[in-house]
């Protein structure tokens, strides 16, 4: 059963996900040209590892206050400057020296040295904890978590410190080098310990960042905003497309906005909101319900604090029906958050109830996966439900 | 540094006695730590980057920090640099060095060795000290951090207050280890205990540690052996769980800034007249400076307390 759906998501995942309409208006990133070189999430990640520790020169960036939604643009961290001291980034971890659990890291222990690309001893709170130092001296420092699963250790110094850095000192001090990548999310095989989604842990903390790539394209584009955004970044990768999702992926350096919600697939009937790899399954879902007369507008909302109320509010006004879906449990989820937010500003539009279709209530089970998962059919059936409401 | 010294144990007793008359909402004082505070501060460049716990405002005190920065992050007014958003004693300068406290205990120590490997990559004649009690060698981040620093080999100094007292907890219930100094050793620190109120043995050992850590690109820990006289805070009566007469014998015989004024005056260069004009210059200097604190921001204090 559960080999089944791993063919199933992977053969979604070939098919490519589909990347929208670049709307220019709103981002002030310069955007990549159409096409590229066929990658995979691994690759495109590890492709924006060598181009942020290539070119990243130390940060001078002094903002009077933490930059909510679009950082402002500061010239030296515009991509394609090339700083003759470029001394300046880090990337360290269990494991990153030889690539990584995942391959993630290929490279650049041999291209960069030894001494900004190491592993570090296996202590989740010594990595953060040592990634905030190094931020804090203004250099970017890229701490991998090895499995999302195992970022709770470095939650004190993620919740009590990093987030808290800037804000606590008057903004003296801050640590906005700081970036956090963790693979999360089911793997058809991972059980309580190798598929979860922390995500609303820390969604809950105010002074960090949280952005999840649901492709490639998008993941390269994503980890380099996150690695020169000003704030301290969690991003976590969804490990189940690390080699299964393939998409045109440019070479060049390119950055893609953070707090921008984008909307994949338009529609008028019901807007659909998730990320990460729930995405492939909810495309599925939505082309089902367009065959049986149901439009779906589908968003990934790609970063999810501080996230894009606006896009998912006007996508809700338009259509007047909202589903939610994440692998992460129901109760407590992201996805009450923007239930909550949502029918706040569109309640008297709404024309049934926000449906949530995640995870359950359960630890992360390994043999019944596929009845703990949000899947296509339970994805159909409410949309179904929430449109006959 | 006897002057620091008595500087900041005036300063303790001037804000300890606002805390008390409701004029701030909290304090932590320093008594019986003087000597760490001053002669590490003083053993130091202001280069080094400090990363404090929240019992160290002496090494703040040294490099500067003014009576009037001191009293307005205690009262939260818009001229402290904080901006209000802490309690009391939680102070931070970055063109001292000098991270801003958190009340989290250790969580200080990883951050000061990412900082301390960033100095040693930009080969900065410099290095990171932190600090943290007895108690704080028990937090997770205390092995960590020295873990981190020995496999890293980041020039930091890491040292421990030893004071005997984590709250209402003695360090019988603390740890059962031979102090703090062996555990360095364990993680391939070189390690050093130290009698903490000596101002000179603190001073040589800080300046003696500065040299090994940046020469040697090494990690270096001080276990600084001392006794916190004064309660752990202004929401604490540590006779509740120690003797009267225990807290009495520390500060009569083993008082730091006694010591250090004994042996100056043994010495010629101080005397009691020196010392009585120290002691009401500074207490006058703050409660004038206090006064105008005040007066200068009345709507960030309490309405319900008389001037």
């Amino acid at each position: 059963m559960a080999s089944a759906l791993r063919r199933l998501g992977s053969a979604a995942a070939r098919r490519g996900l589909s990347t929208a309409c670049e709307d220019t208006k709103k981002s002030l990133f310069q955007l990549p040209q159409a096409g590229g070189k066929s990658s995979n999430l691994c690759s495109a990640i590890n492709q924006a590892l060598h181009i942020a520790l290539e070119s990243d020169p130390r940060y001078r960036l002094v903002l009077s206050e933490m930059s909510p939604i679009i950082p402002k643009p500061n010239i030296s961290l515009l991509p394609s400057l090339h700083a003759t001291d470029n001394r300046h980034s880090y990337l360290f971890g269990e494991d990153v020296s030889f690539g990584g659990v995942f391959r993630c890291t290929t490279g650049l222990a041999d291209r960069y040295g030894k001494s900004r690309v190491f592993n570090t001893p296996l202590c989740e709170q010594g990595i953060v904890g040592f990634g905030i130092g190094l931020a804090a001296m203004g250099n970017r420092a890229i701490a991998e978590i090895q499995f999302a699963d195992y970022i709770f250790p470095a939650f004190d110094q993620i919740v009590n410190e990093a987030s808290k850095f800037r804000y606590r000192s008057g903004n003296q001090f801050n640590c906005g080098g700081l970036t956090i990548r963790a693979p999360y999310g089911a793997v058809g095989h991972g059980g309580h310990y190798h598929s979860q989604s922390p995500e609303a842990f820390f969604c809950h903390v105010p002074g960090i960042k949280v952005v999840i790539p649901r492709s490639p394209r998008q993941a390269k584009g994503l980890l380099l905003s996150c690695i020169r955004d000003p704030n301290p970044v969690v991003f976590f990768e969804p490990k189940w497309l690390y080699r299964q999702a393939i998409e045109e992926v440019p070479e060049e350096d390119y950055m893609l906005p953070l707090s921008e919600a984008e909307v994949i697939r338009e529609g008028s009937d019901i807007t659909v909101v998730g990320w990460g790899a729930q995405l492939s399954i909810m495309e599925q879902a939505c082309a089902g319900a367009e065959k049986e007369g149901i439009s779906c507008e589908l968003i990934d909302l790609k970063t999810l604090i501080p996230w894009d109320k606006e896009t998912v509010e006007a996508s809700v006004r338009k259509t007047g029906r909202l589903l939610i879906s994440h692998e992460a449990p129901v109760t407590g989820g992201f996805g009450a958050e923007i239930s909550a937010s949502i029918v706040e500003r569109c309640f008297l539009r709404l024309e049934a109830p926000v449906a949530r279709i995640c995870g359950l209530d359960t630890p992360f089970p390994l043999v019944f996966e596929p009845f703990y998962m949000p899947t296509k059919n339970k994805i159909l059936d409410a949309i179904k439900a929430t449109v006959n409401y | 540094m006897y002057t620091g010294m008595v500087t900041l144990q005036v300063l303790d007793t001037v804000f300890y006695e606002a805390q008390r008359q409701g004029r701030i909402s909290f304090y932590v004082t320093t008594i019986g730590e003087e000597a760490i505070n001053i002669a590490s501060a003083a053993a130091l460049t202001m280069d080094d980057l400090v990363f404090p716990q929240y019992r160290e405002p002496g090494v703040l005190l040294w490099r500067g920090f003014t009576l009037q920065e001191f009293a307005n992050q205690c009262f939260g007014n818009k001229a402290d640099y904080g901006k209000g958003r802490q309690m009391p004693i939680h102070y931070g300068s970055n063109k001292l060095n000098y991270f801003t406290v958190s009340s989290t205990i250790a969580t200080q120590l990883p951050p000061a060795v990412g900082a301390a490997y960033s100095l040693k990559m930009d080969k900065q004649d410099a290095c990171a000290v932190t600090y943290f009690g007895d108690g704080g060698s028990s937090e997770g981040d205390f092995h960590a951090a020295l873990n981190f620093a020995a496999v890293m080999e980041a020039p930091v100094i890491f040292i421990c207050r030893n004071n005997g007292w984590a709250i209402s907890t003695p360090t019988s219930d603390q740890f059962r280890s031979d102090g703090v100094a062996i555990r360095g050793q364990a993680y391939g620190v070189k390690s050093i205990r130290v009698d903490g109120n000596d101002a000179l043995a603190m001073y040589n050992t800080v300046r003696a540690a500065r040299e090994m850590a940046i020469g040697e690109q090494k990690p270096v820990l001080i276990e600084a052996m001392t006794y916190r006289v004064g309660h752990h805070s202004t929401s604490d009566d540590s006779t509740k769980y120690r003797p009267a007469n225990e807290i009495e014998w520390w500060r009569m015989q083993k008082d730091p800034v006694n010591r250090l004024r004994k042996w100056i005056e043994r010495n010629g260069w101080w005397s009691s007249e020196a010392e009585s004009e120290l002691r009401i210059d500074v207490r006058k200097q703050q409660e004038k400076l206090l006064r105008e604190t005040i007066e200068r921001h009345p709507r960030d204090y309490p309405e319900d307390v008389p001037l």
